[in-house]
């Protein structure tokens, strides 16, 4: 049997958070974190938590597992459980909504102050506009972002500043849309940027590079854009 | 309901994947006040987990190309029962559809040239079947949906769409003429309730892909749409049409795309052998899907299944090169790495036939009008109420949809109904207003829901509805045996209406929602069954050990499901293309 403890918050019930033990029959299978909560969910159906494609891709289950952010769907008990004992816990530092739900406003208010969006005002030819496959390649490691929030979370900058510092996830996103070449926005990009505070606050301490479930670098995408907003300021 | 609170819109659209947010795009674009009520945040819903591409004649990989191949080998793919009138449309219109997207910023993956990269998919030919395999399905690598959802969503965050995101809608609410004037919904956050009213309110809430056991479906595919329609009195049609994707992974269920197989992957059995080259010798691995599933499960059932259980095959990828795999299926690596333990670089992977799509649906015009049919027998349009998407039957995929058309159904559809309500909304919209007594209708089932005392655990019963459908509706069926599916259905209906409710929180109570769900899965399922039995011949998807010839005297039609007297109706297929003569039907080999 698997110990199981998990964050357990309903407004309409409870003046304070609490963790709830459980305990699963895994039959020794090394199954998703997903899989044990969807088990004890038929169990106990107050337990809510978010989830959607169950495969990785759409970004629904962002948990703190044993201490690390993850996807619940692609976390398999062998790399989560420790001592025979699993603790699942909403991501860290925004509110909580319910149990493991949290509120993610903050978050999408900082994806959708990057302007997330292509930006060319040129004339659209007839077909598509054409693009090199290296200069394709350079969106690769940037497009691929699920918006799980896993990254932002993990990030003590974030904690500290959610409303100034636009976090991991955004700033890969700013970058993916700076380093398009179709894109013809890039000084109105950089002028949105350039604060003390939307790209400076990061520190480079890294846990954003350590937790991203599709394997993404936002400290790298962020080196990049600091360098090119020395270089425009020069 | 005086205590209920009223949101008005010009258009509303009930679901933020492909088609809804195209449909939303369209209008929040030209100034009008427009919703979309989502019950995931709209980058979680199911399109972002297509993945090998979206099927268009752009003419990138072959500069001759012509859409009217691909209408060829749509309206081939469909067994003949797609609308030849919409198959005629979207691929008429679908390279404008694409390269809107594309400047929207969709990252397409390239050519030498520069233009988006075409790969091959089954079912697709040039010069109408005798030219040979074409390489059609524009791809972002093998993250296509993923590419298009996000693109759509930034296309309309820039368009300043209004999204409510995380609420669910519960019910239509229908005016004393019978036409939709918006729905009952609840924000699952505080779990309000709340009268969405609208002038225009457009279905776009994808399949119902769990109502199997096994499918490559999301979570959240729990035929909301579907359920919600057919609760409402309208028909659904086709609905006996489910695809089941050769290669889900085995176990697992999730999706390893045609693409793997179009980049020149190909199924081996136990003994190693290409076993497609027996069934379908010239398009080989590259058949129409339900060839291909049905190949699978018969090297199964003859015992050249693989695995110590014999009951999987294995998709050989390996002999392209670990550079290819990297570069063309990224995803596919991770996802077989973590779901079937396998590393496509060296092994191959386990796949098992898998519901994947379900191609019947609300049926509608090429405009996204949903339509019922009146006492003669003829169309009559649905005032108000729009369908587009997988959610629609408008029907470009008949009996069994190509790869990659599902893609192009979204955008194509999504826009055009978005077009059409455009249009309606400058001509002006005069729908009567809802009395209360509409609106109070509409929260029935919220209410009964909400009032439960005992009864069974949500998740329990549907596990039993996924049971009942994958053992009597597979990929083969029987008459008898449906027989028997359809009484153990009828024994669970009661069951189901009196699904527990034990916790009645408002705050994010995602029990609540599960429970609403499964009456939907419950009638998706249902209407299933009926119209499967129903249909006695084979066809497709729609396979009968009972019923083997396909039978164009009788069936060369539209299925039409009433639920109010759960009886199966005919409608024609519409022939008429606008271009040239209508493609007749042929005997269907690869």
């Amino acid at each position: 049997m698997l110990n199981v403890s998990i964050y357990r918050y309903n407004p309409d019930v409870d003046a304070e958070p609490y963790m709830q033990d459980y305990q699963v029959d895994t039959q020794g299978k090394d199954v998703m974190v997903l899989d044990v909560l969807e088990k004890l969910k038929t169990e106990d159906p107050s337990l809510s938590f978010r989830r959607s494609c169950r495969e990785g891709v759409c970004g629904s289950d962002g948990l703190n597992i044993s201490g690390k952010n993850g996807l619940a769907c692609i976390t398999p008990l062998s790399s989560a459980v420790k001592g025979n004992k699993l603790v699942i816990r909403p991501l860290p530092g925004l509110p909580v909504i319910r149990d493991l739900v949290i509120d993610m406003s903050q978050f999408y208010a900082q994806y959708e102050k990057i302007q997330p969006y292509m930006i060319n005002n040129s004339p659209a030819p007839a077909i598509e506009r054409l693009q090199s496959p290296e200069e394709r390649a350079k969106l690769d490691g940037l497009y691929e972002c699920i918006l799980c929030a896993c990254c932002s979370t993990a990030c003590p900058s974030f904690w500290w500043n959610p409303e100034k510092f636009i976090g991991p996830s955004g700033l890969l996103q700013a970058y993916r849309f700076l380093a398009d070449s179709r894109d013809t926005a890039t000084e109105e990009r950089l002028a949105n940027l350039d604060d003390p505070f939307s790209v400076f606050r990061c520190h480079g301490i890294m846990n954003c590079v350590q937790v991203c479930p599709k394997g993404l670098n936002p400290t790298k995408a962020i080196g990049h854009i600091r360098n090119m907003l020395i270089r425009s300021a020069t | 309901m005086a205590n209920m609170r009223t949101m008005s819109f010009d258009a509303v659209i009930v679901g933020g994947g492909g088609s809804g947010m195209r449909a939303a795009l369209q209008l929040s674009q030209s100034g009008y006040k427009t919703a979309v009520i989502t019950k995931v945040f709209p980058t979680r819903s199911h399109t972002v987990s297509a993945q090998g591409g979206i099927t268009c004649a752009i003419a990138s990989d072959d500069p001759n190309d012509q859409w009217q191949w691909h209408m060829y080998d749509t309206i081939k793919g469909s067994d003949y029962i797609g609308d030849q009138e919409a198959i005629e449309y979207m691929c008429q219109t679908g390279p404008e559809a694409i390269f809107e997207l594309e400047h929207m910023g969709l990252p397409f993956s390239r050519t030498e040239e520069g233009r988006i990269y075409q790969r091959p998919f089954g079912g697709q030919s040039k010069d109408f079947g005798n030219g040979g395999q074409a390489a059609r399905t524009c791809a972002a690598a093998d993250r296509t949906g993923h590419a298009l959802l996000h693109t759509l969503y930034q296309g309309n965050l820039k368009s300043e769409t209004t999204f409510l995101n995380e609420w669910y809608a519960v019910d239509i609410v229908k005016n004393e003429d019978n036409a939709v004037v918006g729905v009952v919904a609840i924000d699952i956050e505080t779990g309000e309730t709340v009268y969405v009213k609208s002038k225009a309110t457009v279905f776009a809430t994808g399949g119902a892909g769990r109502i199997y056991a096994s499918t490559t479906n999301a979570h959240i595919c729990t035929g909301d749409g579907v359920g919600m329609a057919l609760r409402a009195g309208f028909p659904v049609q086709d609905i006996e049409m489910w695809q089941f994707h050769p290669t889900g992974i085995h176990g697992a269920g999730t999706l390893v795309t045609e693409g793997c197989r179009g980049e020149g992957g190909y199924l081996i059995n136990k003994d190693g052998e290409r076993f497609m080259e027996r069934y379908a010798p010239n398009a080989k691995d590259l058949a129409g899907r339900d060839v291909v599933a049905r190949s699978m499960v018969l090297e199964i059932l003859e015992g050249r299944g693989c695995g110590p259980d014999g009951d999987h095959v294995y998709l050989k990828l390996d002999h392209l090169g670990e550079e290819t795999l990297n570069a063309k299926l990224p995803g596919i690596l991770e996802l077989s790495r973590t779901f079937a333990h396998a590393d496509p670089v060296v092994e191959p992977i386990p796949v098992v036939p898998t519901c994947h799509y379900m191609m019947g649906g609300i049926p509608t015009n090429v405009d996204g009008q949903a339509l019922t049919i009146d006492k003669d027998g003829n169309d009559q349009v649905i005032d108000g109420f729009y369908a587009c998407g997988e959610a629609a039957c408008v029907s470009v995929h008949g009996a069994n949809r190509l790869g990659g058309n599902s893609l192009l159904d979204l955008v194509v559809f999504g826009r055009a109904s978005g077009m059409f309500i455009e249009k309606q909304l400058r001509e002006g919209i005069n729908l009567k207003e809802a009395s209360e007594a509409d609106i109070e209708r509409a929260m029935t089932g919220l209410n009964r829901i909400n009032n439960s005392a005992d009864g069974e655990q949500a998740s329990v019963l549907r596990a039993e509805l996924q049971t009942i459908m994958q053992n009597y509706f597979g990929v083969f069926r029987r008459g008898d045996f449906m027989q028997q599916g359809i009484e153990k259905l009828n024994a669970l209906r009661p069951r189901i209406e009196n699904v527990a409710l034990d916790d009645k929180s408002n705050a994010f109570n995602t029990a609540r929602i599960e429970a609403l769900e499964l009456q939907n899965l419950f009638a998706t399922a249902e209407a299933t069954a009926i119209a499967a039995e129903g249909r006695t011949e084979s066809r497709g998807a729609h396979a009968r050990e009972d019923f083997q010839e396909r039978d164009d005297e009788n069936w060369l039609c539209h299925s039409v499901y009433f639920p109010d007297s759960k009886t199966l109706g005919k409608r024609g297929v519409n022939f008429n293309l606008k271009t040239r003569e209508a493609f007749e039907p042929k005997i269907r080999t690869y």
